[in-house]
């Protein structure tokens, strides 16, 4: 990085394999898959009836008591955010006034908060009530939408669903008021909100940063987009532990899923200074964009993701030999897996067939927005804790697949992680994270 | 040693204009761009009007329209503001390999943009036969039977937010620092300021930066209705946007994108491209209040202003003209002349203030960098555009908010501020170019 170096000194997440990021990453080592028939609502006549789906929880153990009656404003989304982000900021050893308002140390002007988020999609069953007073001869009659049908709806509706809320409840919760952004790149939101923050704190706009992505796709809208554009696996409703086969030969499909994943951002000298465990520090960052007229698919080369990885390299000051994980965006969808593992390839050089590769969707399946976080946080521990788990769902690689994919877990030195991601729509990202010795 | 950061190239298509000039002429002529909702029948609706953008062609734009066919109303009105920028900064579109001799993978883009609205039709009515009233619960078979009969893959994808700045990196071929970002009406103003650091910094040389949105639909005025957001000056729809003025009653919802080409000073002059306007300071803070409402004390905005001035390197007396936000509900305006008074205490009064959304109504996203070309405009022709239909002062605003005509002045230095709802504050400092 340009500037301030920027290290991560906290994480937080919930997601199908735990509501909490030790739960998550025991999960992730031990190759335990979150995919799961849909309990949300009744999938029959979808082609992909899977999702990853987070458990049970009392949402307003998350809640300042002053801050409950709010908790009508929020769709899925944000809830996750505001649970991820309560476990990093704790995890930071970072005192916030929700924690305790007589010794907080969270500087609040000083305190940026970037998140990735999805287009958050309205909850049909609170507008269907709506719909039916506006129907005549049983067709929807936009006349009456605007009298009784509007009426109907809550005045706050829109604010459930704004893009901007997570990172704005967060923001009022913990008193985070400095930069604030929301990036709504599709599937790579995580990966760039991150990238994002780091410059803020680089460039001296804040010392400390909130930053990740959530997205509740457990949703029939979000669904059957993704079924209708054939991403989703529409072969596998009865094996759900198998469904998503990231880089595998018999890949045929992704898996969608809901999570959200926070990490805490903080420049070297302050964290240093308080003494904070330091999990790495963000060495590089590159974005760029694939360009296709097929939206919903990379570019069969993949060269944005390859121009991405290249220039958070580059940025680093590192090459591929430093290198000892990749965590992929690896979706299971055939072409994009190809596409992907092409670019690393080229990226790589022939350091590609040594470096192992981790994807982690066939476990957690595929959050949206959240996915480049957990990416990132998934690193971040297997940095600190030198272990990588196990590729669960890849017994035999699609041909022409050059990455690094072993079926069991290992224990090795890891020096440094790349990270990398790309959405439908074209953007694409990459992060390098090292480890700093001593601080962990 | 930082970057200096200027802009290059202007497009903009918005309910005033579908080029820089024409709304220019408008917005100094305050010709209003609202009127009677014709994008779908909002007759019975609180509101009835809006600010549309009418008579749009891509095809004038963009030879390969057909690549774009699929786009949401914000992808195609972003692509003729591109095509113009680009045009006007000497950037090849639609041409591979360019011949304009930039390096694609130090060209970006950032985006403010707004996502596409549902599929009005098949939308309502996989829910109108999905719900069983009696029981207050969704056939999920039955919802799931319309819904796939009736929705298509491309109009679906169409309705990411994301789908704009694929579609620019299609026409231009750029690949490098990409994001798009939507922090409600602040978004576009990001957008470009986050693009600015992009430059300062040395990620990119050119940024295609602006906004594209448009919620003018169904779903989209019904959630501003509920907020009591809009104006409901049914009968006047021209003079209902009236920031400023003791009988505001709501924002006017419009549509459209604009986009400037951000540079550095460097690559532009390598270039030869004729420079606009450099932009010199950048603030960004989050309220940190409420979801619902602006800070009392606009302390978000207040540190937004005060941290783009900071990172400019200007006092307040150095501001010749302050851009609103201005929206005409009357939270924003109270709150946004408080900070103005906070901040440039004695010389808020001195500093006149206008607001573009009395003409061509709040763009949402693109809103932002829309108001960012005037400012642009303002320097280059000294002269400062009106805000309309202030005809009943508020007692309690008594800044100089330029009203009803434009005015000659000396603008060399302006600052342009957009508030979010949520909270989130953005602020551009931007001055004419001297070498």
């Amino acid at each position: 990085m340009k500037g301030r170096r920027v290290v991560i000194t906290g994480c937080g997440a919930i997601t199908p394999l735990g509501m909490n990021v030790p739960e998550t990453w025991q999960a992730l080592l031990a190759g335990r898959c979150g995919i799961d028939t849909i309990k949300a609502f009744d999938p029959a006549g979808f082609s992909c009836q899977l999702a990853g789906e987070v458990g049970p929880y009392k949402f307003r153990d998350y809640l300042p008591k002053s801050y409950r009656k709010a908790s009508k404003l929020m769709s899925r989304d944000i809830e996750l955010s505001i649970i991820a982000s309560d476990e990093a900021l704790k995890d930071a050893g970072v005192t916030t006034q929700a924690f305790d308002p007589d010794h907080i140390t969270l500087r609040p002007e000083r305190t940026a908060i970037q998140f990735g988020a999805g287009l958050i999609s309205c909850d049909l069953v609170e507008l269907a009530p709506s719909v039916a007073v506006s129907i005549t001869d049983g067709k929807f009659d936009i006349h009456k939408w605007g009298k009784a049908g509007m009426e109907n709806l809550t005045p706050i509706w829109l604010l459930k669903y704004l893009p901007n809320m997570p990172a704005c409840h967060v923001g009022i919760i913990h008193d985070i008021r400095g930069p604030s952004n929301s990036i709504t790149c599709g599937e790579v939101g995580g990966h760039l909100a991150i990238a994002e923050a780091a410059d803020i704190v680089a460039r001296g706009d804040a010392e400390m940063a909130l930053a990740g992505g959530c997205e509740a796709k457990v949703n029939p809208i979000v669904m059957i987009r993704q079924c209708l554009l054939k991403r989703s696996t529409s072969v596998s409703n009865e094996n759900p532990e198998g469904a998503c086969r990231p880089f595998a030969a018999d890949a045929a499909g992704s898996v969608f899923g809901e999570a959200a994943g926070v990490v805490v951002l903080e420049e070297f000298e302050s964290a240093q200074k308080r003494n904070a465990r330091i999990y790495a520090e963000i060495l590089g960052t590159g974005s760029s964009t694939n360009i296709n007229p097929a939206y919903e698919h990379l570019e069969p080369d993949g060269k944005g993701i390859e121009i991405a990885i290249k220039k958070a390299l580059a940025e680093a000051g590192i090459t591929p030999d430093d290198l000892d994980l990749i965590i992929p965006q690896g979706t299971g969808i055939p072409q994009d897996d190809a596409a992907e593992a092409a670019a690393i390839a080229r990226a790589m050089g022939d350091m590609v067939e040594s470096i192992p590769a981790w994807p982690i969707k066939s476990m957690v399946s595929h959050t949206g927005a959240a996915a480049g976080a957990l990416d990132v946080i998934a690193a971040l521990e297997a940095l600190s804790e030198s272990k990588i788990g196990p590729v669960r769902n890849c017994d035999i690689k699609a041909e022409g697949c050059r990455l690094n994919l072993r079926h069991q877990g290992q224990e090795r030195t890891i020096r440094s992680a790349l990270c990398c991601g790309y959405t439908f729509g074209g953007q694409t990202a990459a992060i390098v994270l090292k480890k700093l010795e001593g601080y962990a | 040693m930082k970057e200096r950061v200027v802009i290059t190239g202007m497009g903009i298509v918005c309910p005033i204009g579908h080029d820089v000039q024409t709304m220019w002429d408008n917005l100094l002529a305050g010709r209003s761009g609202a009127a009677t909702t014709t994008i779908f029948d909002a007759g019975t609706f609180p509101t009835t009007f809006g600010a549309e953008v009418k008579n749009y062609d891509l095809s004038g734009f963009v030879k390969n329209s057909t690549l774009h066919e699929h786009g949401n109303r914000g992808s195609k009105f972003v692509l003729g503001a591109t095509v113009q920028a680009c045009r006007q900064a000497g950037i090849d579109v639609e041409t591979d390999p360019p011949s304009d001799g930039i390096d694609r993978e130090r060209m970006g883009i950032y985006l403010g943009a707004g996502e596409g609205s549902v599929d009005n039709d098949v939308f309502f009515e996989a829910i109108v036969k999905g719900w069983k009233a009696q029981s207050n619960e969704m056939d999920w078979a039955k919802w799931t039977e319309v819904a796939h009969a009736g929705m298509t893959p491309y109009r679906e994808l169409e309705q990411e937010p994301n789908l704009p700045a694929g579609h620019i990196a299609l026409l231009t071929g750029a690949r490098g620092e990409t994001r798009s970002c939507l922090t409600a009406c602040a978004a576009s103003t990001q957008a470009v300021g986050e693009a600015v650091m992009m430059i300062r910094h040395g990620r990119a040389d050119i940024m295609i930066a602006g906004g594209a949105h448009s919620m003018i639909h169904p779903l989209g005025v019904t959630g501003f209705n509920r907020l009591t957001a809009l104006s409901t000056r049914n009968d006047s729809p021209q003079t209902a946007s009236r920031p400023f003025s003791a009988t505001r009653d709501g924002f006017v919802l419009g549509e459209g994108a604009a986009i400037v080409i951000l540079e550095s000073l460097d690559s532009a002059r390598r270039r030869g491209a004729a420079i606009l306007a450099e932009i010199t300071g950048f603030g960004s803070s989050n309220d940190a209040f409420r979801v619902t409402d602006m800070h009392e004390e606009a302390r978000g905005a207040v540190q937004a202003m005060q941290a783009a001035l900071k990172d400019a390197g200007v006092t307040p007396e150095q501001i010749d003209y302050i851009s609103s936000h201005g929206t005409s509900t009357t939270e924003n305006d109270s709150i946004e002349t408080l900070a103005i008074k906070k901040v440039f205490l004695e010389h808020a009064a001195k500093t006149p203030i206008s607001s573009p959304k009395s003409v061509f109504g709040h763009l949402i996203g693109a809103t932002g960098c829309a108001e960012l070309i005037t400012c642009v405009l303002a320097i280059r022709d000294q002269i400062l555009p009106p805000t309309m239909n202030l005809h009943d002062p508020d007692p309690a605003l008594d800044l100089d908010y330029v009203p009803n005509k434009p005015r000659k002045a000396s603008v060399e230095c302006v600052m342009k501020e957009s508030f979010g709802f949520g909270g989130q504050n953005n602020v551009l400092i931007l001055k004419r170019f001297e070498p």
